[in-house]
């Protein structure tokens, strides 16, 4: 699924990096408690999050993550997003909530954590 | 010429904001070095739950990464208050962290866990009262 297909199926706005929408990304994970993100998570491209503070972009460039998706319409800080498009991460927000947000995406071809 | 290569870090243990640089400089170094992104991505987060355990629990202190030929070591020394029960510690999901801290994201009980799972090895000397060093090796 390319970014752009996030954008459309979650009706998001993007905060930043409009022109790498077209990256493709193949697994998605969705945590509040960015511990559990570091434990469970990987080769996820995106993240989808209600939590916002710096940590969660630190998090997302820890994981080689491109993409994160705020949801619940929480809105990072202009710095956080300048961090994100520092590196190559795609930020968008969304109104939907998490649970619907993740079982859009799923439902739609995008799938989660690959178990070890 | 020394055997190893060094970065040494002072971990600011009062801004949340900045924890975890160290981690993303880190990051960086070893890239510019050509090392795997596997490696990368195990030195990186083990040092970043290290880094953010620091602040949360210990008023910050410092880390050292040294790059051998055949391993990193990363050294986590900080002057905390040390921990009293380190078997309990290392358990998932215990967490002696406040609500506060659980609100930004941490203190799911998985820092100690996450450095043990990403490192080959991972030394803990902590006295109650004075501070905990932690040392963890991740081979090449």
């Amino acid at each position: 699924m390319k970014i752009s297909e996030i954008k459309e199926l979650l009706d998001a706005e993007v905060l930043c990096l409009e022109d790498h929408l077209d990256t493709e990304v193949h697994s998605a994970c969705g945590s509040d408690m960015m511990s559990d993100v570091l434990a469970y998570v990987k080769d996820q491209a995106v993240l989808l999050t209600g939590l916002v503070n710096s940590q969660v972009i630190r998090t997302a460039q820890m994981m080689d993550m491109v993409c994160v998706v705020f949801v619940r319409s929480k809105r990072p800080t202009p710095e956080m997003v300048e961090i994100a498009r520092e590196n190559s991460i795609v930020v968008l927000a969304t109104g939907k909530r998490m649970y619907e947000a993740c079982g859009t995406l799923y439902a739609n071809g995008l799938s989660g954590a690959l178990h070890e | 010429m020394s055997d190893h290569l060094n970065f040494h870090f002072t971990v600011d243990g009062d801004n949340f904001v900045s924890a975890g640089q160290a981690s993303v400089q880190v990051k960086k170094n070893l890239r510019e070095l050509g090392l795997s992104p596997d490696v990368i991505r195990k030195v990186s987060i083990a040092m970043y739950e290290g880094e953010i355990n620091m602040v949360i629990h210990a008023h910050g202190g410092t880390a050292d990464v040294n790059v051998y030929e055949d391993r990193i070591e990363i050294i986590l020394d900080d002057e905390g208050p040390g921990i009293k029960d380190v078997e309990l510690a290392l358990q998932e999901g215990y967490s002696t962290a406040s609500d506060s801290v659980r609100s930004l994201g941490f203190g799911a009980g998985m820092g100690l866990p996450n450095m043990k799972r990403y490192s080959d090895d991972m030394r803990i000397d902590t006295t109650v009262g004075v501070g905990t060093k932690i040392t963890m090796t991740i081979r090449l």
